[in-house]
């Protein structure tokens, strides 16, 4: 039984990885986008595989529905884009390899400290989903309504921020 | 046994690969037997008909980026949104609490969607959702034709359903 879950867990972490590797080597910056999409999806996939589900609706919804529609728009909003796309070319790979490189070793260290057997596992009567939204309105309601006040601030700054108007709409 | 390993939502990330698969195998299987004769009126960008000038690659509106954001901070809302739905119509906790469940988790979310509806009006009231309308100016230009004969090739040509 725990094969079953294995295999495709693998699977998706190797097409993940193969996606962000795309997203490093692609000269088009436009093509980075849409496999920045793919790497989403698999990540989203390895989330439901894991049992966090709630994780996985939010990193497919956010960052799947919308954040890589703000990359694209970025993308295509973008003045040079009219002749053949966005070429770009790598810089500062030395470094970048120090960094990726140090990063990963800090993680492996973690993660082979860490004993995962001390973790308590969830319930499995009790839905992960269900779970978030009796707690929600019971425990955490006040920052869940202000959630609602902080997604307000957002949503004025983003639009005041990006909000494009010509001389003649203005005050 | 099998419940644990494979969860709820994982019937939903079976349908998900299978629509991929479907999409993608279609793609696949095409490019497998498509003959591949491409010339240079073929790798033409469509445009309708007319001769396309320059590349097919243009820019969008700068007026479309802060609807995207608008957009993003309303699905940051669903997230929360969703969670709440798969609980607030609980048969067991409306009868545990005497109804009152149901009413306050109902009006909790009003109080969540209306205090983000301000944001959107406020977006409104503003106008960075207004996009400029062109000015059409009718010209002055006198036809020779006088209008009666337009309408009476209208009405010799309207089609009887009409």
């Amino acid at each position: 039984m725990v094969v079953l879950i294995e295999i495709p867990f693998y699977i998706f972490s190797g097409l993940a990885i193969l996606f962000a590797g795309v997203i490093l080597f692609t000269k088009n910056l436009l093509y980075g986008a849409f496999s920045l999409v793919g790497t989403f999806l698999c990540v989203a996939a390895i989330y439901v595989l894991a049992q966090a589900e709630f994780v996985a609706v939010t990193q497919l919804m956010v960052y799947v529905g919308g954040i890589v529609v703000l990359l694209i728009f970025g993308v295509m909003l973008t003045n040079k884009i009219t002749d053949k796309g966005i070429i770009t070319s790598s810089y500062n790979r030395f470094l970048g390899a120090i960094i990726a490189i140090s990063l990963f070793v800090v993680l492996f260290y973690g993660i082979l400290k860490i004993n995962f057997g001390a973790v308590k596992g969830q319930s499995a009567d009790m839905n992960n989903v269900n779970q978030i939204g009796v707690e929600l309105l019971t425990e955490y309601l006040l920052p869940f309504e202000i959630a609602a006040v902080v997604l307000l601030i957002a949503l004025i700054g983003s639009s005041v921020i990006s909000g494009y108007k010509t001389k003649e709409t203005d005050e | 046994m099998e419940n644990e390993q494979i969860s709820a939502f994982g019937e939903v990330l079976i349908f998900l690969i299978g629509g991929c698969v479907f999409v993608l195998g279609g793609l696949f299987s095409s490019k497998l037997i498509h003959p591949h004769r491409p010339n240079a009126q073929k790798l033409e960008s469509y445009e309708s008909g007319e001769q396309p000038i320059g590349s097919g690659w243009s820019r969008f509106n700068i007026r479309f980026y802060v609807v995207a954001l608008l957009f993003l901070l309303f699905e940051v809302e669903i997230v929360f949104v969703f969670p709440w739905a798969t609980v607030f119509g609980n048969a067991d906790y409306i009868e545990a609490t005497d109804g009152l469940w149901g009413w306050f988790s109902i009006i909790e979310m009003f109080v969540f969607i209306f205090i983000l509806a301000l944001g959107l009006a406020y977006a409104w009231v503003k106008g960075y959702l207004e996009w400029p309308k062109a000015n059409v100016t009718p010209s002055d230009f006198k036809s020779p034709v006088p209008q009666g004969l337009y309408d009476n090739i209208n009405k010799k040509y309207q089609s009887t359903k009409s």
